[in-house]
């Protein structure tokens, strides 16, 4: 009997609730939403990136094309194909067309900093992301190159301590990237708090997975004994990964990259120890965001002065798990 | 004739062995580690490629063409190659495709020379983009294509050794070997010597010159493909981007180094080695001395300078290299 009665109470109480429920469902408008969206319709976000088809720009360019859709901004990539010149030409022609947001993947740190700058002259809020250049810009959404460069350098470092050779490579990209700049300080601040290491080679390998292999192949030749290598793109560092390999010996590669599938499924392999990942997809998502942020501040372009760095994200065969990297080829499907 | 009988004790070709040799020597004093074989392997090694691809533009600039798409075909054909193992493809059919792909893009290329009658500079320029746009546009969708793990059956390709030698030094061997006997012993092959020191003469005196042209190109388009496949095996990935990089002046170099003139007729295979090593022993010898990267590219262009400087103080232009007029 009792219960029962308890079955009814909750009964009659939830249809009640039910009914309060649609009382309050009448709704009420957020004053904020229409401006909201009219802030962005018809705006127009332009990206030049180094090149398309790497896994890092079409990352990049997925989430921000998804944002442009939903919000109905027009989202235009102009893509150089690794050419400095063919980008330079591309800013140019957009200072121009005035798009009201550049979001701009440099080369290296001086290309594009006089064209940075008169575009922002111009009123174009422009955003470096990744690579950055000589001139700060409104907003930087990228990796923190130095933050990395010392994990990199502390996780060699940590392998290969008492015991061990202590002779260390570092493998670079293009040395004067923004990237490689950042990196090659981080390095030298961990290396200069640790005197017993001994830097055998410092070489770039031009992003080239071939040339990689056969420095380090000579390095390896050179140093038999080597403990570790610190290289500085995933891509390129598959190379160094072969010529390792091919030798026989346990050398510690660490590396840097987007954290695509390929960086997860080499340190499976075991082909690189430690990868230091900056997302991509998370830094998309704050690329967009700072579209956002500099659109709904209403400030003018050069105003604002924001730097976010993607918390980097350590993948080692202990940190491992399905979903931990990114897969390019889906977004390409 | 009478050029190359000029050209007779101080020709390129001996300068440069000279240099070769000269740094092989000091490197070997001065530096630690250079001479063991351990460190030569290593060193051959890494320019085997080069060599492939200087052994397949040598056919060509000897009879006086040029294949500036040799390195769009190399790259993309090897990318679209490991693109189709991706996709579940098996890998000799990949290969086969793959080749196909490379072989039509040569054949094509010898078709507009020899019959469309476009100058090879022009023609293969344009394929070199179209070939580059084609493949990234609807073969390849990604700058840098990784090595399926289903491939690694054909990983011994690049990564291989037989009786303690790399396998790309083991191809490298074989293309030149084979290129060699091709020139000097097959009628094609001296008719190509022929086409090149004087194309009106050796189509007058009834050479075909037209299918030989095509023969070269797919000649060419092979030992791309080859080279694309040992790169990719190597590195387990194809980066499609080395097609926008400066290879392509790096494989005329070491042909054009070597001796193998631009206005045709001139050298063999023995040239495009001697360039090839003196392009090895300096990036070795570089790299073991940890020269910083902008004084290398520094270093690497003076010395090439140097070795054409030299040739043109020993052998001035004549009369007839002045009229026929280099490419």
């Amino acid at each position: 009997m009792s219960r029962r009665n308890i079955f009814t109470t909750i009964a009659v109480a939830l249809s009640f609730a039910g009914m309060v429920g649609q009382v309050s469902a009448a709704g009420i408008d957020d004053p904020r939403r229409a401006d909201y969206f009219k802030t962005f319709t018809g705006k127009t976000i332009a990206f030049v990136p180094v090149t398309m088809g790497i896994d890092l720009t079409e990352g990049w360019a997925s989430v921000l094309k998804k944002q442009a859709d939903h919000l109905g901004m027009k989202f235009e990539i102009r893509d150089p194909h690794f050419s400095a010149d063919a980008g330079a030409q591309a800013i140019t022609s957009l200072i121009s067309e005035k798009p009201d947001v550049l979001i701009v993947h440099n080369p290296d740190v001086n290309s594009y900093a006089k064209l940075l700058k008169r575009a922002e002259e111009a009123g174009i809020h422009v955003i470096q992301v990744n690579m950055r250049s000589n001139y700060n810009s409104d907003v930087y959404v990228g990796a923190d190159w130095i933050g990395i460069g010392e994990a990199e350098t502390q996780a060699i470092v940590d392998r290969c301590g008492a015991g061990t050779s202590q002779k260390v490579a570092i493998l670079e990209g293009q040395p004067t990237s923004g990237s490689d700049s950042g990196m090659m300080k981080g390095a030298e601040n961990i290396l200069a708090k640790h005197p017993e290491i001994k830097l055998v080679a410092n070489q770039a390998g031009e992003w080239d997975a071939t040339k990689a292999r056969s420095i380090i192949s000579t390095v390896i030749q050179q140093n038999p004994d080597l403990c570790g290598v610190v290289g500085f793109w995933d891509v390129m560092d598959l190379g160094a990964a072969a010529a390792i390999k091919e030798s026989g010996k346990s050398i510690a590669l660490v590396t840097s990259g987007g954290g695509e599938q390929m960086a997860c499924d080499n340190v499976e392999k075991g082909a690189f120890q430690e990868e230091i990942a900056y997302p991509v997809l998370q830094q998309g998502q704050d690329l967009a965001d700072m579209v956002s942020v500099v659109l709904e501040s209403g400030l003018p372009a050069g105003k604002e002065k924001v730097v976010i760095y993607t918390p980097p994200l350590k993948i080692t065969k202990d940190t491992l798990r399905p979903g931990l990297c990114w897969s390019a080829k889906a977004l390409k499907n | 004739m009478l050029g190359r009988m000029r050209r007779g004790s101080w020709s390129q070709e001996k300068i440069v062995l000279l240099i070769a040799i000269v740094l092989f020597c000091v490197f070997s004093l001065f530096l630690n580690g250079f001479i063991s074989a351990g460190n030569l392997l290593t060193l051959v090694r890494g320019v085997s490629t080069l060599g492939i691809l200087g052994v397949g533009m040598a056919f060509l600039v000897i009879g006086r063409g040029i294949d500036l798409a040799i390195v769009a075909i190399y790259a993309m054909s090897a990318a679209w190659t490991l693109h189709l193992a991706n996709g579940g493809v098996s890998i000799p059919l990949a290969m086969l495709i793959g080749y196909l792909f490379a072989l039509s893009a040569g054949i094509l290329n010898g078709v507009l020379i020899a019959y469309v009658e476009i100058p090879a500079l022009f023609a293969t320029l344009g394929m070199a983009s179209f070939v580059y746009g084609f493949a990234r546009y609807a073969l390849v969708p990604l700058y840098v294509v990784y090595m399926p793990a289903s491939a690694s059956g054909i990983a011994w390709i690049g990564g291989g050794f037989v009786a303690g030698v790399p396998t790309p030094i083991l191809f490298f061997a074989l293309v030149a070997l084979l290129g060699f006997a091709f020139l000097r012993f097959t009628k094609p092959g001296r008719l190509i010597y022929a086409m090149g020191d004087n194309f009106a003469a050796a189509r007058i005196s009834g050479a075909p010159v037209r299918p030989i042209i095509v023969l070269q190109y797919a000649i060419s388009a092979t030992i791309a493909y080859l080279a694309g496949m040992i790169t990719a095996t190597a590195v387990a990935s194809m980066d499609t981007n080395v097609t926008n990089s400066s290879m392509i002046y790096d494989i005329i170099l070491v042909v054009v180094l070597g001796g193998i003139g631009l206005s045709g007729g001139r050298g063999g295979i023995r040239n495009v080695i001697v360039g090839t090593l003196l392009i090895g022993i300096l990036l070795n010898g570089m790299t073991i001395m940890n020269i910083q990267y902008t004084l290398q590219n520094v270093i690497r262009s003076l010395i090439l300078l140097i070795a054409i400087v030299i040739d043109s103080v020993v052998n001035p232009r004549d009369e007839q290299i002045s009229q026929q007029g280099d490419i």
